[in-house]
Parts: C-alpha cells; sequence; structure tokens
C-alpha cells in the first residue's frame, strides 16, 4: 500500500473550472487519478473536463462518494473552501493555494477539531506540490513522471526539492511509495510528524526521507517521534544554511525566530534523533541508497 | 511587512492602549514646535526606522527644551541609523517622533506572536522590559510568563489578569494591565498582524501603564484584506532591489555575496545557497522565480541580478517540472536577447525534456557553463569567479 492515495481513490477538485484548476485536473486525469467531478459556486449542473461540476461540496459527495478532494481555490477564499471540505465528509483536502493569511489557517484548524477523530479531515497544504502515490494516484502539481514506483516514503515543505529528490532516486533506480508535500507556510494542515507516523504504518514503506528547511518546529518534533516510534530509518535534508535570521525566505514559513529554528541547530537536533542527515541537497539519493545498503533494505 | 513605531503606538492606542503624548515631524521646526505643543519639561526624540536596538545607536535623544528638540531632530533627519539589527547600510531617518517623557517606574516586556507547534496566539511577557526577547530568555528565561489563547473565543479577562499578577503589578492597576494586554490582544488577532512587540511596556510614577516602544509584523497575504495597513508600508526602509521584485511579483532577500542566483522554489533556492556556500563561496541573493519559470519571468530576474554590483557570477538553477526545459531555455535565450549579461554565465537545468532544452542552450549563441547536479553547478558558480 501506499499512504493517504490509493488507485481508486475518488478525488474531488475544489475550484473546479478555473484555469490553475482546469489544467491540473487534467495532468491527474492523464497521470490516471480517479478524478470523479469537481465544485465552483454557482456553476453546479455544468459538464467541465467531462466530468460534472457541483455547487456545494456536500452535493459533490453525496453524487460522486468522493473521500477526497484537491483545493485551487484564490487565498481570499480557501479557508472558507477547506472548511466546506471538513463540514461535507471529506477525509483528505490537499490544499495547492499559495499566500492564505496565517489567521485563516489557526481558523481552518480550530474548525477541524469540531469533528470526532473517526470524522475529522486530514488537511495537506497548503502552498505545497501534493500527494502523488506513484503508479497509482497523483493529487498535486508535480511532474508525475519523475517518479519511479518504489518503497522510499517522501515528505517535503518544498515543492521543487521534493522534485530534486525524486530524480535523483530514479536516477539512481530507487522509487517512491509515496510522496507528500506539506507546504512552505507557517501553520500548516499535516505536519512532518504526521506524515511519518503513516510511513511508518505503511507496509510498502522501507525508509523515508524528510526535506524541511529553516523555521517552525517540525522537522525537529519529527525527528523526537521518530527516535521513539520508528522502526524504519529516517533520511533528512534541512535547506537554508545560508538564510540569515529573521528574513523570510520565499516560504512565509522559512524565517528563523527561535532558538532550534536555523538549518545547522535542526541538523544537530535531528541527529541526536538518530535521523541519517544528507550533508547536501545534491546527495539525498546517495544517502538514501546507503542507508539502505547498510540497513539490507536493498 | 514592517511598521513604524509611531504607526504600531497609533493603532495600539486606537485599541485602548495608553501611549504616551507624541507627534510626528519632518523637519527641526516643526519638532520645536511639536515639543511646545507637547508641553511639559522633558522630551524624547525618536528616529523611526525599521529596527529596533535605536538607542544604543544613538537614534534616540532626550531633550530638556524645545531648542534641544530642534537640535537632535536636525541631526537625525536624513541620516541613516546603523543598528546591530539593520546591517552595516543601516536605514535612512526621514520621520521623527517626539514624545514626553515617561517618569518610568518599571520596565515590563509584552508580545504576541503564533505559536507554531500549538497553533494558537501565544502571549510573552516577563519583569525585565527594555531587554531583547532574545536576552532575557538567554539571561532571565524564570521571568518569561507564557499564554496560549484559543483563538475561537479570544483573550479572556482571566488570562489577562493571571499575566498582571505574574509580572507583578499592584493589585490597584490590575485592570488598567489586563485591559492593555487585551488591547494587544485584539490588534493583533483583528489586523492580521503576526508579531505585537511593546518594549518596554512601563508603569510610571503616576501610575499609568504605557506602551513606551513597540513593534509590529503584518502577514503580506492578509494585505489584500487590509488596505488601512497596507498603506503604512514605507518602501525607504527595505532594500531598494527588493522593493523592485516584490513589486513584480518575486520573493527575493540580499545577501552579502557575489554570486547572484536565479532559482525556481523557494526550497530549491535555499538549497542551491547551500550548495554554493559548500562550494566555498557566496551567494549574494535569495530569488524564487516561482514554479512557472516563463520566459518574462527570467527576463525579470536576470534584470533584477544585473542591478545588484556585488555580483560577479550569475547561477542559474531550474528544476521544470511541469513546465519543461526546452520551452525554459528558450525563456533564457529570449532573456539574454534583450539584456546584455556581462558576468560568466552558469546554466543548470533539470527535469523534463532536459537534454532538449541544454541542446537550445547550446545552439544558441549564449556564452554560458553548462552544469550538471546542483553540486556541479556550484562548483562551477565558484570557479568562475577566479
Amino acid at each position: 500500500m501506499s499512504i493517504i492515495i490509493h488507485k481508486n481513490t475518488k478525488i474531488l477538485v475544489q475550484g473546479f473550472t478555473g484555469k490553475i484548476g482546469s489544467f491540473h485536473a487534467e495532468e491527474m486525469i492523464k497521470y490516471g487519478s480517479n478524478v470523479v467531478g469537481g465544485v465552483t459556486p454557482g456553476k453546479g449542473g455544468m459538464t467541465h473536463l467531462n466530468l460534472p461540476v457541483f455547487n456545494t461540496v456536500k452535493e459533490a459527495v453525496d453524487e460522486t462518494g468522493a473521500s477526497t478532494s484537491i483545493l485551487f481555490v484564490p487565498p481570499a477564499f480557501a479557508a472558507d473552501s477547506a472548511m466546506e471540505a471538513a463540514d461535507a465528509g471529506i477525509k483528505t483536502c490537499v490544499a495547492i493555494t499559495d499566500g492564505i493569511p496565517s489567521h485563516d489557517m489557526v481558523k481552518i484548524k480550530r474548525y477541524m477539531r469540531r469533528y470526532p477523530k473517526d470524522k475529522k479531515m486530514g488537511l495537506v497544504g497548503p502552498n505545497c506540490a501534493g500527494i502523488i502515490s506513484p503508479g497509482k494516484s497523483m493529487l498535486g502539481i508535480m511532474p508525475g513522471h519523475i517518479y519511479k514506483e518504489g518503497k522510499i516514503g517522501i515528505v517535503s515543505r518544498s515543492g521543487t526539492l521534493g522534485y530534486e529528490a525524486a530524480q535523483q532516486l530514479k536516477d539512481l533506480e530507487i522509487g517512491v511509495s509515496t510522496s507528500v508535500g506539506i507546504g512552505g507556510d507557517p501553520i500548516n494542515g499535516s505536519s512532518f510528524r504526521d506524515i511519518i507516523e503513516k510511513f511508518e504504518n505503511d507496509d510498502e514503506t522501507i525508509a523515508v526521507l524528510m526535506i524541511g528547511e529553516i523555521g517552525g518546529p517540525q522537522e525537529v518534533e519529527a525527528g523526537q517521534f521518530a527516535k521513539e516510534n520508528m522502526s524504519k530509518p529516517v533520511i533528512a535534508y534541512i535547506a537554508g544554511l545560508t538564510a540569515p535570521k529573521g528574513r523570510v525566505m520565499g516560504h512565509a514559513g522559512a524565517i528563523v525566530s527561535a532558538y532550534g529554528e536555523s538549518a545547522i541547530e535542526k541538523v544537530e537536533l535531528l541527529k541526536e534523533c538518530g535521523v541519517t542527515i544528507s550533508k547536501n541537497p545534491s546527495v539525498m539519493g546517495e544517502t538514501i541508497k546507503k542507508v539502505l545498503v547498510e540497513n539490507n533494505l536493498n | 511587512m514592517d511598521i513604524h513605531e509611531y504607526q504600531a503606538k497609533k493603532i495600539l492606542s486606537d485599541f485602548g492602549v495608553k501611549i504616551p503624548t507624541g507627534g510626528i515631524v519632518y523637519s527641526p521646526e516643526n519638532a520645536e514646535n511639536k515639543a511646545r505643543e507637547i508641553g511639559g519639561s522633558k522630551w524624547v526624540v525618536k528616529a523611526q526606522v525599521h529596527s529596533g536596538a535605536r538607542g544604543k545607536a544613538g537614534g534616540i535623544i532626550i531633550c530638556n527644551s524645545p531648542l534641544e528638540v530642534a537640535d537632535a531632530t536636525d541631526k537625525l533627519l536624513g541620516k541613516k541609523l546603523i543598528t546591530n539589527q539593520t546591517g552595516p547600510e543601516g536605514k535612512i531617518i526621514n520621520r521623527i517622533y517626539i514624545e514626553e517623557a515617561t517618569d518610568i517606574k518599571h520596565e515590563l516586556y509584552l508580545g504576541l506572536v503564533f505559536d507554531r507547534s500549538s497553533e494558537s496566539i501565544m502571549v510573552v511577557a516577563s519583569t525585565e522590559g527594555g531587554m531583547s526577547v532574545e536576552e532575557i530568555s538567554k539571561e532571565k528565561p524564570e521571568t518569561i510568563i507564557r499564554s496560549k489563547i484559543e483563538v475561537a473565543v479570544g483573550i479572556q479577562q482571566f488570562q489577562a489578569r493571571e499575566i498582571a499578577f505574574g509580572l507583578g503589578i499592584e493589585s490597584k492597576l490590575i485592570s488598567r494591565a489586563a485591559n492593555t494586554i487585551i488591547g494587544c490582544y485584539k490588534a493583533f488577532s483583528e489586523l492580521d498582524a503576526t508579531m505585537v512587540e511593546v518594549n518596554p511596556l512601563v508603569v510610571s510614577h503616576q501610575d499609568e501603564i504605557l506602551a513606551l516602544d513597540c513593534k509590529m509584523s503584518f502577514d503580506n497575504n492578509a494585505m489584500f484584506r487590509r488596505d488601512e495597513i497596507a498603506e503604512l508600508r514605507d518602501k525607504t526602509q527595505e532594500n531598494s532591489n527588493e522593493v523592485y521584485a516584490s513589486d513584480r511579483g518575486m520573493n527575493y532577500v540580499s545577501l552579502d555575496g557575489n554570486i547572484g542566483n536565479i532559482i525556481n522554489g523557494a526550497g530549491l533556492a535555499m538549497a542551491s545557497m547551500d550548495m554554493i556556500k559548500l562550494a566555498g563561496g557566496e551567494p549574494a541573493n535569495f530569488l524564487d522565480v516561482g514554479g512557472g519559470a516563463t520566459p518574462e519571468k527570467i527576463v525579470k530576474a536576470f534584470k533584477l541580478i544585473s542591478m545588484d554590483t556585488k555580483v560577479k557570477v550569475i547561477l542559474v538553477n531550474i528544476f521544470a517540472g511541469i513546465n519543461r526545459c526546452d520551452w525554459v531555455a528558450e525563456g533564457i535565450v529570449q532573456a539574454l536577447s534583450k539584456i546584455e549579461i556581462k558576468h560568466p554565465l552558469v546554466i543548470r537545468l533539470a527535469g523534463t525534456n532536459v537534454e532538449k532544452g541544454n541542446e537550445i542552450l547550446k545552439k544558441s549563441n549564449i556564452n554560458y557553463i553548462e552544469a550538471s547536479t546542483l553540486e556541479d553547478a556550484a562548483n562551477k558558480a565558484v570557479k568562475a569567479l577566479g
């Protein structure tokens, strides 16, 4: 098995009829993802890309039985759409939108807590590349062909660095079980810890690559979780060695504001947790290969 | 986005926080008149720049007459203030804030930030005002009070009271202090702030609770619904190349090195900078041209990098995903037909159609150095420095 999305996962596209939503929905369909329809308020009843358009997520879920959604709604309306998905019974929502205000993210997360655990939606992103389970399903905006099917779990804040890793692995003929982009925002739906826990419980995944960067506590929290709870090896690369303190480096969340948030500090803290560090971004693939050999996993 | 002290204080005052009487001036004559208007016998002349630690840098002057206020204003206006936070280039002083001096009994620290672990708003307070929060956590960590606020219901009176009692405030002033804390919380939560820092918050000998200095930052992503905050932006306080970039939708941070970078994706940009450092070089900038990396964006990026006089070598690193290397290569060729680049240029393309992309570059008349991996690109860029 892969994590979060599988071959038959039924997918809805929120912001379906817009330019960006349409483009990526088509790419996902071409990849083989089971896209069953989309939601654009006011355009219900239309057909788009040969699929039904609904006014509300609730209606779309009732009609199609979709469990998963991907969100391309502009920042000003994204929080509302995510909460609508949570209320309609969507199990996983991937928010691609870049630029959602932090106060809105806090609100979404607070809103999601009103549902009991078995009914609670998992949010991935925002400001992320999405999720791909190579050969099965793509719920994101990544170039699907650079991912080889296999057994490494990837979780990354950055989109392009995740691609870089997938390409390096493919060049070494190593494949990926699932790759999850958790996004570059300071407040996000799923943390590194949330995702690596899923990889630990996934039969197919044998090792996990975590691609972090400066800012926030999530890499180190995941390292501590790995130390206490994981049997599978975790390899990490942390970007931003040269980033100055107190400056936002592109991603809203990439800012060093406290101890433990710089790249050097994160690397030290992760090493203490037994995580293998890829010493630079050019050797993520090689580092994984080495760990696989050392653990007789290849 | 950062704003000036006087703007932050005006906001706090609108939320019921008491501030010393003061006003903004743009000339020494202005300043003298303002001092008389404020009245009293002692004034503080404060340089308005986007930086802390202004006092130590000579940006805050205490004066005993309106004439002294005029002199101090004359001394500061138009100068660059260099603090330990501005970097060696400093920041220009275009505005001066004149304030009545406060008769200080205690200096406290009050700050509000997002707590990324608990995803709530955190109030941080300490009895050790006047020091930076980093200094307080290093030297007097036992004085720090932290209180997490549930955003759905907002701050409650009892929480504000607990903080006030924790700061050792006299009983008769507790409700005043609590209202000050609540005012700061409301400003934070109602205006899409990412940081509100009152340092120091003071108790005066006249039993007033006053915000003596205040820093505020706001969420750039929320500016679409915060016109009143967006218009407080002072571009003279930002690096001019950064302003040029942000006005054109690019993520750019100016750095001290001499290798200019054009990269798509924030993570890849940070990673490329790291590789440059590991190869023995120093990046001149962080620049994320975005996932699209369209020809238009590449042209803009080359223009931006050529504006930076520190740059001696340019490194282009594009991982083409949905867009393809051949399109990116065409964009680069197009860009370089429009602007002349005098410095050595290293280009690394990766991802979709990389062979085609490299072929297009080779066939063009661009003078460049081809690189294959991240490491190769960084090594070649450092080598090209000579």
